[in-house]
Formats: structure tokens, sequence, C-alpha cells
């Protein structure tokens, strides 16, 4: 029987960590605020997988249940309580954050021996794994977007930790701001949520969302369909988050942090609440099928996009970004087709074989001196052994080889694409099957780059090149058994019933219900195309190693677009960050300076001034100017009333 | 005890001047004078803040009318009286300027040199008049308070003020004093409709024909809108806000420019319900303009002070929105943002000054990488910044929220709604530009070098509102019971008017039909 305390348990545990290394990492060192945090989380984890434990297989298990810690807002008709709501999909996520967050602090503890601010760094990574705890316990909306935006906080706090490099800082920045910009829609679907259903819990919302799928509601002069409404504004928030087209400028920036951070936040957890929060309202958003069929678009374009620009890319880092930012797309795209399982199955695989992959690079990247570059790597299998070995599994599991994780649910969720049946079904299973073969692609172009061929980087550097040490390894080790085992040892997620109620799909979705009817050459051919993605990755960068340079240079302008990430930085710059100072400078200096200043109030003084001086030439002290005036005055007002 | 709760407010309000009076009696020479008239004033400001939580303690949630109620003669030529009492809307504010006042004390305490007692005096009666004009019932002594607020205020930016101080301390005094006059003649009017009375609450819910009202509500808004301040009324603050010394700036912030919405709250909305009806589109608009356009603003600036100064009128903007959208969430969240703001912004200017202390400089251009010299500093202006891009978990979450919430559904006002979310945009711009360009990076010169620590009294005179900022923000309803009662009052009484008011329209649309 799972309590509520256990879960208050898990949520708070790293919370206490963080105050404790953040206020008293004076008086406890830096090893004592490592120990604390990691310790905290470690044991989070382990009451995690217990929940996870029997929620999942035992039998007769509960379904869920939800409990209130107490009022957070209370006023007039709005309340909103602090609370946890636990049923599977919360479970699941609680293993996957947990774990995944244990995996990157005790790695942290190596990674980050030398920095003289490591207790400022676990403090953070332990308040981070406690906001996304909040965000994925919530019971209502409310308190969801607390934990969103504390892991915005967090996000922000530890993409900027080495505070003095430039980069980091404006990556920080961006990150939260292109977040803002995104949580807007967020808040708007909150507003929304409470007029019309008067309440934020998700169990109140479930309960009207039946009721209320009739609906229309005016927003901004427009009669809109309001679960639509709702659908959109939440997914537009969702888009930030996870980076999805359009709002996905700030990922791979945020790769300016460090690398135990990006593996964390910006792959396997943080990034991935967007996914969850539209799986989290699937009883709502199965009541909004246009919407849906946005999802889907933005889900598969941002999955071939992002897989486009991953191919191009030098840093290693920023290719693993930028297959993140696809990957996601694959999620998104099963949400918009009614697969929610297969979308959160993917999400639990990915987050495992994806904080691999990035702390593998980071291994590599820590063994070559902080070189990011792989255009100054190669031929480092023998210098990393362990991480060459490592960084194939995570490979292989990203690529969607058998019998690895990403595997099973990639194809579940291409299945299920196919098997909806749907036009928009069948151009997912297109787009999916090519972003597939990217990231073949891409990950064999990592992979080839980083460990083969001769050394390109400085020799002293290569000389030098080091593997890990265990405290490093050791967390990679359990990550590698998540991405070996977690497909085959979670498939059932992949089925609706397993959710219990936690996910609701609608009768017309029928894509994943009939996903293993598939017919075998189609079951098969991404399979294949995977296979030719791979095998082309080791022509360009293995064999014929002079084949890319050619490619790229008779491919010039397309290979630049993409190459320069669509122009997409360069179009928002000159269109919004410029928009925003052009107006932010003319509103200063026309508005409040020119006419409200200039014009109005010291105009206003000036007339004042003006006037006094005017008047003075009257007040001469002369008895014959008065007497004149009056005889004049008298004069004009005799005129005015005779005629 | 009786007779304590009765006078308790004028305890209250006149203790602080008691302690100006001292000021003035101080013996000695330059240097011990300006000593003890800074521990006397420190005493005599924490004994009221004392006293302001004590009456805190005793205060009925329960009852949304006026308590601590005391209506004594004063001016009987006149008919007016010597009537205070708060109500849950007012006791807040009595509350947080009896904090401010010791902070403000604290923050002078080195930064000040010249004329102490004089200064310390000033900060004293300030803080009186300011609690009595939160008090006052009777509406020529709320105008006397209102008024004699202004002299300690201008003699803080006129005398302890930076090198434009003068045109600054002009421009306050001349723009708050020109919309004072017309509130004044509104005034004498409504005291000769009310029956030669200025008893504040008998005129709630008195008759006044609809074009009276109009009349009055625009004299009382000149008053009101240029203390908020809102659009285009708020030039001023940004060179008043430059010009005085720190504590000056967090009074102003804190406390001062809630005098204008208080004033919405107390006499636009009870008293004249259909002409703040009528007007409610075009204070949305007003608002609106105010969030998104001074956070440009903010976001144009190079003098780290005037940011945070445009910042408020941003922030101001939210108050007014949710006042006027007059559901009971709205008028929550803008009492509750009032409170945040009163202590954020005075943080952030609080923070500015500790670091003009050192430098002696406002211009962004001069600071960068005070996190390697400051880290403490910066994990409070991180803080303090966070609070002020109104990130939940922070106070100001909670009434940006309620405001934006509230209004969303009130008639007409959800376009104003949705731009004013846009402002939550631009001011995590602003901050965050800001943030990155003090704090963040490599020291820029070597004066940033040599930095020093915060010192104790530093620290300490954060304290109060880091605990707040987090308090308010995970438990909001400590303060949101306080004001409950008198704003669901407020509220649905105001609703009442305008159905009449409705009613009646439709009654005479049916006799002209007829």
């Amino acid at each position: 029987m799972i309590s509520a305390d256990i879960i208050f348990t898990i949520v708070l545990l790293p919370l206490t960590a963080s105050i404790i290394a953040g206020l008293f990492r004076q008086s406890i060192g830096d090893k004592g605020a490592m120990g604390v945090t990691t310790t905290g989380v470690i044991m989070s984890a382990l009451l995690s997988l217990y929940t996870f434990y029997h929620m999942a297989f035992k039998e007769n298990a509960q379904p869920g249940f939800t409990e209130y810690l107490y009022t957070w807002i209370s006023t007039g008709d709005f309340s909103v309580n602090f609370g946890v709501m636990v049923d599977k999909l919360t479970a699941t996520m609680l293993l996957v954050v947990t774990s995944v967050s244990a995996c990157v602090h005790v790695y942290s503890i190596g990674y980050m021996a030398h920095d003289p601010h490591r207790a400022r760094f676990f403090s953070y990574l332990s308040l981070f794994t406690f906001t996304m705890l909040a965000l994925v316990t919530a019971p209502n909306l409310l308190q969801m977007f607390l934990g969103w935006e504390g892991v915005g906080l967090a996000s922000y706090l530890l993409i900027g930790f080495w505070f003095k490099k430039p980069s980091a800082n404006a990556a920080a920045m961006k990150a939260f701001i292109v977040n803002r910009v995104a949580d807007l829609g967020l808040l708007l679907a909150i507003f929304t949520v409470f007029l019309t259903m008067g309440s934020l819990e998700y169990t109140d919302i479930f309960a009207q969302v039946n009721a209320l799928h009739t609906e229309y509601f005016s927003f901004l002069g427009f009669d809109i369909h309001l679960l639509s409404l709702i659908a959109i504004l939440l997914f537009i928030g969702a888009m930030g988050k996870s980076a999805q087209l359009g709002f996905h400028t700030w990922l791979p920036d945020a790769m300016e942090g460090p690398t135990p951070v990006s593996a964390l936040i910006h792959a396997a957890t943080m990034v991935t609440a967007g996914v969850f929060l539209v799986a989290r309202m699937s009883p709502l958003f199965e009541f909004a099928p246009s919407i849906l069929e946005i999802v889907t678009w933005v889900g598969g374009l941002t999955a071939i996009f992002a897989a486009t620009i991953g191919m191009t890319q030098h840093d290693i880092k920023r290719v693993i970004a930028y297959s993140t930012c696809s990957q996601l797309g694959y999620m998104f795209f099963a949400c918009g087709i009614g697969a929610y399982p297969a979308a959160i199955f993917h999400l639990t695989t990915h987050a495992f074989f994806k904080a691999l992959l990035f702390l593998g690079a980071g291994s590599v990247i820590h063994g070559v001196s902080d070189e990011q570059d792989m255009r100054k790597m190669g031929g480092l299998k023998f210098a990393l052994p362990v991480t060459y070995f490592i960084m194939l599994i995570g490979s292989l599991a990203l690529m969607g080889i058998p019998p690895f994780a990403g595997f099973f649910s990639k194809d579940l969720i291409l299945e299920s694409a196919f098997m909806s049946h749907t036009t928009s079904g069948l151009w997912m299973y297109g787009l999916g099957t090519a972003a597939a073969f990217m990231t073949a692609f891409y990950s064999a172009r990592v992979f080839y780059l980083t460990f083969y061929g001769k050394n390109r980087g400085d020799e002293e550097v290569y000389k030098h090149a080091h593997e890990s040490g265990l405290v490093m390894l050791a967390p990679m080790f359990v990550l590698v058994l998540g991405a070996i085992f977690s497909g085959w040892a979670l498939h059932e997620m992949g089925t609706l019933d397993w959710w219990q109620g936690a996910i609701f799909i609608a009768d017309y979705h029928t894509g994943l219900e009939h996903a293993h009817h598939i017919a075998w050459q189609w079951k098969y051919l991404p399979l294949a195309i995977v296979g030719l993605g791979g095998l082309f990755g080791t022509i360009f960068y293995l064999w014929k190693t002079d084949l890319p340079v050619k490619v790229s240079s008779s491919l010039g302008l397309i290979y630049t677009f993409v190459y320069r990430k669509w122009m997409v930085d360069e179009l928002y710059n000159g269109i919004f960050v410029c928009g925003v100072k052009y107006l932010a400078h003319k509103f200063h200096k026309v508005g409040d300076v020119l006419i409200i200043d200039g014009i109005l109030v010291n105009g206003v003084a000036k007339i004042t001034n003006l006037s006094g001086i005017v008047m003075r030439r009257f007040q001469t002290g002369y008895i014959f100017h008065y007497a004149f005036a009056v005889v004049l005055g008298m004069c004009a007002l005799l005129t005015w009333l005779v005629f | 005890m009786e007779t304590i709760n009765t006078n308790m407010l004028t305890i209250l309000t006149f203790l602080p001047l008691v302690g100006a009076l001292f000021m003035v009696l101080i013996p000695g020479n330059e240097e011990t004078r300006a000593s003890n008239a800074k521990k006397l004033a420190l005493l005599f400001s924490t004994v009221t803040l004392i006293l302001s939580l004590a009456m805190l303690s005793g205060f009925d949630a329960s009852n949304p009318n006026m308590q601590f109620e005391l209506n004594k003669g004063w001016i009987s030529s006149l008919n007016a009286n010597y009537h205070m009492g708060v109500d849950g809307i007012s006791i807040l504010f009595v509350v947080l300027t009896a904090l401010l006042t010791p902070i403000c004390i604290l923050v002078s305490w080195n930064s000040i040199t010249k004329r102490v007692p004089l200064y310390m005096a000033a900060f004293l009666s300030l803080e009186a008049f300011v609690i009595g004009v939160f008090c006052a019932l009777d509406m020529l002594l709320f105008y006397v308070f209102w008024e004699a607020m202004l002299i300690p205020m201008f003699l803080i930016i006129g005398v302890w003020g930076g090198e434009n101080r003068v045109y600054a301390a002009l421009k306050f005094f001349l723009y708050t004093f020109l919309g004072s006059v017309l509130m004044l003649v509104a005034l004498v009017y409504l005291y000769l409709e009310n029956g030669n009375s200025f008893d504040i609450l008998s005129m709630h819910g008195m008759y006044l024909d609809t074009n009276v009202q109009i009349w009055l509500f625009l004299a009382f808004f000149a008053a009101f809108a240029v203390k908020v301040p809102m659009w285009p009324f708020h030039t001023w603050l940004p060179d008043a806000h430059v010009q005085a010394p720190t504590a000056g700036s967090v009074i102003l912030a804190g406390i001062l420019l809630k005098m204008g919405a208080y004033g919405f709250l107390r006499f636009s909305m009870p008293i004249m319900p259909e002409a703040t009806y009528i007007f409610t589109p075009y204070i949305y608009a007003l608002s609106a303009i105010a969030i998104v356009y001074t956070a440009l603003v903010a976001f144009a600036q190079t003098d780290i002070k005037k940011i945070i100064a445009y910042s408020s009128v941003s922030h101001m903007g939210f108050v007014t929105l949710g006042i006027f959208a007059a559901t009971v969430e709205s008028v929550q969240g803008s009492v509750m943002q009032m409170i945040n703001h009163g202590i954020v912004s005075s943080a952030l200017f609080m923070l500015i000054g500790v670091i003009y202390d050192r430098m002696h400089t406002r211009d962004i251009s001069r600071f960068g990488g005070i996190v390697n010299r400051m880290p403490l500093y910066a994990t409070l202006f991180m803080l303090f910044t966070m609070a002020a891009v109104g990130l939940p978990g922070t106070n100001s979450f909670v009434g940006e929220f309620l405001i934006l919430t509230g209004s969303y559904g009130a008639e007409h006002a959800q376009l104003y709604v949705v731009i004013a979310c846009l402002g939550i945009v631009l001011g995590a711009v602003y901050m965050l530009s800001l943030y990155k360009r003090m704090i963040m990076g490599e020291p820029v010169t070597q004066e940033i070098m040599r930095l020093k620590h915060m010192e104790k009294r530093e620290v300490f005179m954060f304290m109060p509102l880091v605990a707040l900022v987090i308090y308010l923000g995970l438990a909001p309803n400590a303060a949101l019971n306080v004001t409950e009662a008198a704003v669901t009052k407020l509220v649905a009484d105001y609703h009442i008017e305008v159905a009449h008011m409705e009613k009646d329209d439709l009654q005479i649309a049916y006799v002209e039909d007829k």
C-alpha cells in the first residue's frame, strides 16, 4: 500500500537537502553539501522505485489517490491546495525523475570535483529535483504551474552556473524568457479553466469535460470551442518547456551549462514536462481533435527539423541537444494521434538512454580537457574504452536497434501512427521514419568522429586523455541497464489498460490499440531505414572521410541554411529582440521624455512661467496704466453689450 | 484593554510624531546628536511596529466593519471629527508602514551624514502622517494627513537627495499637489451634499446623481492617479526615485504609491460606484498601457534605480486593473499585490542603495561581476528578482495571479488581461537583463574587485523582507484572510449599486419608449 506520506517524503527530501546545502554550505563544507543532496535524492529514488513497483507490478494495485497537504491560496470562490495526486503516470514520472537525478548527482561528484562552487551546484540540482517532483505530483494546475516555473528557475540557475561565461549568462536568460513567453499560454489556460469550470483540481476538470465539450467561449472577440481553446493554450505552454518548433531556440543554447545539467534537465526530465502535461490532460485533449491535429504536426515537424540540424552541428552536446528536440517531437506526435501511452513509454526509455548519452559525452569532454568540438576529437576509443562502450549502448538505444530500449518505444509510436489510418497518421509514419534515418546517421557520426580515425585535436590533450573515475562511471552503468532493459521490461506501458485510468483515449483513436496488427513489412521498414542511416553514417565518417566535406560543399546554400539552424535565431533576433529594444527606446525617448515630460509636463510649467512673465509686465505699479486698462476694458465691454 | 483598543490608532499615529519632536530636542554636539537621533528613531519606530503587530493580532478578520474605532469632536464649527478606524483593507497598510519605517532608518544608518536629527524627524513624521491617512475616517482629517505627508517627503528628496534634487522635489510636490487640490474641491462638495458632515462611512452608498458622480470621480481620480501613478501621470516618479535617498525611495515605492490605490478602494468605489463603473474600461486601458509601456521603458533605462522605478509603475498597473475589475478575487489580488510590491520593490531599492553606498554610481555600465565579490548580495538580488517577476512560490505571484484570474471573467476585461500577461514576460526581460549586467560575469573594474562584503546591519535589514516573500508566497492566506471580509463587503456593495443603476437605466428607457 502506497501512502501519501511516502510521496510527500519523496518530494520533500530533495528540497530539504537543497536548503541544507544552500544555506549551510559554510558549516558543512563542500563534501557535506554533496553528501546531503546525493543521499537525499538517492533515498527519494529508492522510495520512488518502491512506489513504482507497488503500483505497476503488484496484483490488485490501487489505481491512485489524491491527498492534500494544506490550502495554498483561497479567497472568494478561488481555492487551491498543495498536495499530491498519485496514479501510474505520476509513479512513472517519479521513477524517471528521481533515478536519473540520483545518477546525475553521483556523476557530478566526479564531474564537478574541481569546481569551487560545488555546494551551490548540488543545492541547485536538488532544488531542480524538488520542483520537478512538485510538478509531476501536482493534483491541480496551479501547483503544476509552481513546479513548472520552479524547474524553469532551476534551469536558469544551472545554465548560468558558470557565471563568468557571458555566453552561459545569455543562454540562461534566453531559456527563461522563451519559456516565459510560452507560459503565457499556460497561464491563460489556467484562467480559462477556472472561469469556466470553477476549479483547478484535475479531478474536477476531468469530471466536467464531458458536460462542457459542446460549449463555446468568447476569447478576444472570437467564439472558440472551449476545450479546444484550453487545449491549445496548454499546448503552447508545453511547446515552450519541451522546445518544440518555434520555441526550440533556447534548448541548444542551454548546453552552455555543465554537462550533468544537460543530462538531467535538458534531456531526461524538464524538457519532457510538456509531454507529461499533454498526457496528464489527455481527458481534455481527447475532446479537442483539431488541436490534437496541431500537436501531431508540430511534433512531427520538430522531429524532422531538429534531426536535420543535428546532422550538421560540430559541438557534441549540441548534436545531442537537437536529438533531444527531435525525440520530443516523436513523443508529441504520438500524443497527437492518441497514443499517449506510447509517448510516455518513449519518454521513459529516452530519459535513460539520453541521460546516458549526455553523461557519456560529459565523460568524453572531461577526458579531453573540456573540448566540445568534435572536429578536434577522434581516435579516443583506446583512451576512453569504458566511455566508448557506454556511448555505443546509448547510440544504439537512440537509433532504435533491437533489443535496446529505444527500439520498443519508437517502434510502437511509428506503428501506432501507421495504424491510426488517418492522413496525418500516415504522414507521421513517413516523417518519423525519415527522422529515424537521420537519427541513425548523426548518432553514427558522433560515435565515429569521437572514437575512430586519427586524433584531430591538440596532441598534448590527446596524450593526456583519460578515462573517468569510478564515481562517474558507476552511475552510467545504472543508466546502461536502463538503456538496455527498460524497453523490454516496461513494454506493458505501451498498452492503455496498464495505465488504469491515468490516461484517457477516446474511441476514435484506434492507432495504439491496433498497433500490433501492423503488417510485417511496415513494421520492419523503419528498422531497415535506420540500418541504412547507420550505414550512411559509417560510409561518411569511417570509410570515406572526405565525403562529408564534398557533400556539404556541393549542397552549398542548403547546407549553410541547415548548419545555421534554419536561421531561426537570426529571424527571432531581427523581429523580437530588436523589436522590443526599438519599442523600449522609442517609448522612452519619444513617449516619456519628449511627449509626456517635454511637451505636457514641462510645457505646462513653461506656459505658467511664460504667462507669469507676461502678466508681470502689466503690473507696472503706475496708477495711470491701470486706469488706462480699466478704460480700455470698459470700452470693450460696452462695445460687446451694445452690438 | 478597552481604552487601549480605542486609542490604539491614535497611539500608532502620534507616537512617531512624538519621536519626531524629540529629535529636535536632543542636546549635544553634531556627532552625539546624530548617533542619538538614529537610536531614538529606531526605538520609536520599533515600538510602533510592535504595537501595530499587537493590533493585527487583536484584529477580528471575520468582521468586515471598522475596528479600533474612535470618533471624537475635532473642529466643531465645521463638524469635522477626529474619526479613526481600520478595516481589513487598511490594516495591512498600517502594518506595512510600521514595518518599513524601522527598516528605512537602518538603511540610512551610515549613508546619511548631514542633519541626521532632522532627517530622522522627517521620517518619523512621514510615518505618522501615512498611518494617519490609512486610519482617517473623516474626510477633512484624511485630507490633512494626505497633504501633511507631502512636507516630510518633499524635504527628504529636496535636502538629502542627489544632484538634481530640487527639480525632482518640486516636480513631485507640484504634481501631487495639483491632483490633491482637485480632490479638495470634490471633498467640499461631498461635505455639503452629506449634510455638512465629513464622515467617510456615512458617504458610502449616499445618493449622488450619475453626472455628479462623474465629476467627483474625475476630481478624486486626479489625486489618486498621480499618486499610484497611472500612465501617463507617472513621470514624476522616476525623477523622484532617482534623486531621493535610498530610504526615501523605499518609503515612496513601498507606501506612498499605495495611497492612490487605497483611495480608489475607500472613496471611488463606495461613494461613486456608478462613475467607477462607467470609467472602468478606460482604467483598464490605462492600466494595460502602464503595464506594457512602462515595462518597455524600464528596459531602455541605463540608471538602475530608474529601472526599478519604472517597474513600480508597471506593477501598480496590475493593481488598478484588479481594483476596477471588482471581483472578490481581483480586489483581493490587488491588495495583496500592493503589500507584495511594498515588500519587493523596497528590497530592490535597498539592494541598489547597498551598492550605491559603495560605488556612488547608478550607471549600469559601471557594474558587472558583483557576484565575484558579494555572493550573498547576489543571492538576495536573485531572490527579489524572482519575486519581482512573479515566480510562483514568491509572494508576488499570488497577487498577480489573483488579479489576472479574477479580472479574466470581468466584463470587457479579457483583452486587458491578455495584454497584462505580456507585461509578465517583459518583467522577466528587464529584470533578468538587469541581473545579468549587474551581477553576473567577470568583474568589470578594479572598483568591483575591491567591493566590501555586506555588513551585519545590511544583511539584517533584509531578513524580514526575505521571510515575508517566502511566507506570503507559500501561505498567502495569512494576508488574504485579514482582507477577505472587508473586500467581500466592498465588492458586494459596489455591485448592488451598479445593479441599481442598470435597473434605473432600463426603467428610464422603458418610460421613454412609452
